[in-house]
């Protein structure tokens, strides 16, 4: 079996993985970094974003192998200690979740959007999620906490 | 998803060899389109040969006239180039809305045109355009690469290293997208490179295709209301759950006559 070593939330590990091995199956099954969900696992939702080398990608639709050498960052990596990241303290606080399945993947793209437009408008948020589905909240909160998130990351910079 | 073979190439050359000694084997780039259709084991390859590792398919630049866009260049990165912004901005802000922003950081350009998708964007651009489509083994002119439904002038061993796009006096896309997908529903590109016009639909039919018609008529005149007394026949064009195929032809029209209007 193929072994593949790659950068988590800034830990290095290696992995005996298929060839099939989705990227999101090493995480989950593997490193038991169950934060990052499988919503549809047909490349549309988003539940399963995550960031490679600083870009967000999801995570269903790449091979575990292709991921061989670079840096991941998921869920479990934004928070520092107790201290939530910046944009997960504005979904709590802007009522951005309801169940939270897609939770994960919102806050992974959101954070990207936030590190490539520092001020993104709420047009530009709502283009921005065109890949992220969301079934409970009708993206309103989300959008909301988006803008907050991003003006706080912004703002500790 | 059945399992398979994996290895990254060194270089062109080298993932050339495997995929001609091996028919069953295949090309991963962005494994956008790939990786879904494995997943539903709708292809079952031997082995997966990953182009992700090659610097010389990636790159963007400008050659004389043309915009020279590697096969390997992410949507994302043809998006926001200077070069290709400042040159054929119509080509930037088609890439800036193909899929969503996760898609666009892994989908390449020559995946979307090797697999030749009918509601795909990139392949109308390339037929208005006129670009030249760079092999490993020979050039080919965009009304020669795009054949039929998923099909192109591709053979068994070839892969696309970058595109060629001449640099237009006047160009614009206007797509009618999906609104679950971003897929087209319709797109039309319309462009005018050295007084000639071309007008490529995507989206519509089976194939990417050019409106010969309309070109015809901007050729003569660069407006909108040139277009006015034309249509496309519904014959032989997509029917879906989306649209109806007189949906469609319709679309064509009012896509190219906003398209004409936002080139200027
Ligand atoms: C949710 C979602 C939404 C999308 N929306 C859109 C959209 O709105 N518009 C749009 O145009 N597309 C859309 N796509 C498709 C996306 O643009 C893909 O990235 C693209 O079609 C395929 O590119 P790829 O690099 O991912 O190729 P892959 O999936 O890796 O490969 C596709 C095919 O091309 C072959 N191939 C790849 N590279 C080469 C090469 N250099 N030479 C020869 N053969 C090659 C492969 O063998 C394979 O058969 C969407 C995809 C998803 C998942
Ligand atoms: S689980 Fe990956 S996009 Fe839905
Ligand atoms: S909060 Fe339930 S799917 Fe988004």
């Amino acid at each position: 079996m193929p072994s593949v070593t790659l950068t988590v939330n800034g830990k290095q590990a290696t992995v005996e993985v298929e060839n099939r091995t989705l990227l999101v199956q090493l995480l989950r099954e593997h490193l038991g970094l169950t934060g990052t969900h499988v919503g549809c696992d047909t490349s549309q939702c988003g539940a399963c974003v995550v960031h490679v080398d600083g870009a967000s990608v999801k995570s269903c639709t790449l091979l575990a192998v292709q991921a061989a050498g670079t840096n991941v960052l998921t869920i479990e990596g934004l928070a520092k200690g107790d201290e939530l990241h910046p944009m997960q303290a504005a979904f709590r606080e802007n009522h951005g979740l309801q169940c939270g399945f897609c939770t994960p993947g919102m806050v992974m793209s959101a954070v990207d959007l936030a590190h490539r437009n520092a001020h993104p408008t709420e047009h530009e948020i709502r283009e921005w999620l065109e890949g992220n589905i969301c079934r409970c909240t009708g993206y309103h909160n989300i959008v909301k906490a988006i803008k907050a998130g991003a003006e706080a990351m912004a703002g500790s910079r | 998803m059945y399992d398979f073979k994996y290895q990254k190439a060194a270089s062109v050359a080298d993932a050339a060899k495997v995929i001609g000694a091996d028919g069953e084997a295949k090309l991963v780039a962005g494994g956008m389109t790939l990786i879904p259709t494995l997943k539903q084991r709708l292809a079952k390859p031997s082995a997966l040969i990953d182009l992700g590792g090659i610097a010389e398919l990636k790159g963007i630049r400008r050659e004389g006239n043309a915009i020279v866009i590697g096969a390997m260049t992410k949507h994302v990165d043809v998006a926001n180039s200077p070069e290709v912004k400042s040159a054929i901005p119509a080509l930037a802000e088609l890439a800036s809305h193909i899929g969503d922003p996760a898609v666009r950081n892994r989908g390449t350009i020559g995946g979307s045109i090797a697999n030749n998708d009918p509601a795909a964007d990139y392949p109308s651009a390339v037929v208005a355009l006129n670009a030249t489509v760079i092999t490993n083994k020979r050039k080919i002119a965009a009304d020669d690469f795009f054949k039929a439904l998923f099909e192109t002038a591709l053979g068994s061993d070839e892969i696309v290293t970058a595109v060629s796009f001449p640099i237009p006096e006047k160009a614009a896309y206007m797509k009618f997208p999906n609104p679950a997908s971003r897929y087209a529903i319709v797109g039309t590109f319309v462009a005018k490179t050295g007084g000639n016009v071309r007008v490529g639909v995507t989206g519509a039919g089976p194939c990417v295709f050019r409106w010969k018609e309309a070109e015809a008529a901007l050729g003569k005149s660069w407006n909108g209301d040139a277009l006015k007394n034309l249509s496309v026949k519904a014959d032989g064009l997509n029917s879906d759950i989306h649209a109806s195929s007189e949906y469609r032809a319709h679309l064509i029209g009012v896509m190219a006559r906003r398209a004409v209007a936002k080139a200027g």
